[in-house]
């Protein structure tokens, strides 16, 4: 009952306009933000007093590793709906998120290690956060796999539904194991009680990286969900007015 | 050391820094064209499909 209010007026084809419409505005917002955030991230941020240059790391490791986990929730709660409430718009929501998810866990792995190298001498250590972190890639993956190998978009949908909700006990697990293991990753610095720990020249920038981060995600996302409604509704008759309308 | 050449170095963390950043950029970049890419090639498929049922009937 719920799911069909919510499929006449999130309908696939009102999504896929809607989507069109906006994707170009999120996607300038994205490259003004992302230029903004990189100059002020390699040249206005002041280097830091103990980590010299290297901090600078920090822009783009930081806000890939929030929008990992970010990600994961939306592409779970979007996977529930689905299956809960039968919305088909959702399976496609739950899908795009995945490879955008999949892309900043990799990234927050790799500028991790990249970091880690020059600051703790190791690229790598089998600690709470970095495992916790690898389990989320692989959650990812395992979404991803489970996508490719099941034909039947519905139950691919339904399976993925599943695997994302379990998984999800492991986004706590990342963002508190800091505070519950011991490990070689530093503890929160900007998410604390007494408010964040950085130096507002250092802070301004991050925050932009965040936005560019959150819009790329949302500029992404509907190009992927456009694919995803495509694949869905092919044999619908607006899918196939479209199709007859495309030219090379 | 000229302004160029000292941003370029990175008080010596060049390569930490510069590959995090090209690295993400370049992901970043190619994920972004991959699915806009993706919707045209499903749009001439399911175009092409059309026009071969109309050829055949």
């Amino acid at each position: 009952m719920f799911g069909k209010a919510i499929d006449k007026y999130a309908s696939p084809e009102n999504a896929y306009a809607l989507s069109s419409r906006l994707t170009p505005w999120f996607g300038w917002v994205t490259l003004v933000l992302l230029l903004a955030g990189l100059w002020g991230s390699l040249v206005y941020a002041p280097p830091d007093y103990e980590q010299g240059e290297s901090f600078r790391i920090i822009y783009l490791h930081v806000p890939a590793a929030w929008m990992s986990m970010f990600i994961y929730v939306v592409m779970a709660a979007a996977g529930a709906v689905g299956l809960v409430w039968k919305v088909k718009l959702m399976d496609a929501v739950a899908r795009g998120c995945a490879p955008i998810g999949a892309i900043y866990t990799f990234l927050t792995l790799v500028t991790g290690m990249l970091w880690g190298k020059p600051m703790w001498g190791t690229w790598w250590v089998w600690d709470a956060r970095l495992t916790s972190e690898l389990i989320l890639l692989f959650l990812y993956l395992g979404y991803l796999a489970l996508q490719a190998a099941i034909d039947d978009r519905r139950t691919a949908a339904r399976a993925g539904a599943v695997l994302a909700l379990v998984g999800v006990v492991n986004i706590p697990i990342i963002h508190f194991s800091v505070e519950w293991w011991n490990t070689l990753h530093q503890g929160p610095t900007i998410t604390r009680m007494d408010g964040p720990s950085i130096h507002i020249s250092m802070l301004i920038p991050l925050v932009v990286m965040v936005l560019a981060f959150k819009t790329y995600f949302i500029t992404s996302l509907m190009l992927r969900v456009r694919c995803e409604i495509l694949e869905q509704e092919k044999n619908s008759s607006w899918v196939r007015e479209l199709a007859a309308a495309e030219r090379d | 050391m000229s302004q160029v050449a000292e941003f370029l170095y990175m008080g010596g963390y060049a390569f930490y820094v510069w590959s995090s950043f090209l690295l993400s950029l370049i992901v970043m970049v190619a994920h972004l064209i991959q699915p806009w890419r993706r919707e045209k090639r499903i749009l001439r498929e399911l175009r092409n499909r059309q026009i071969r049922e109309a050829n055949r009937s």
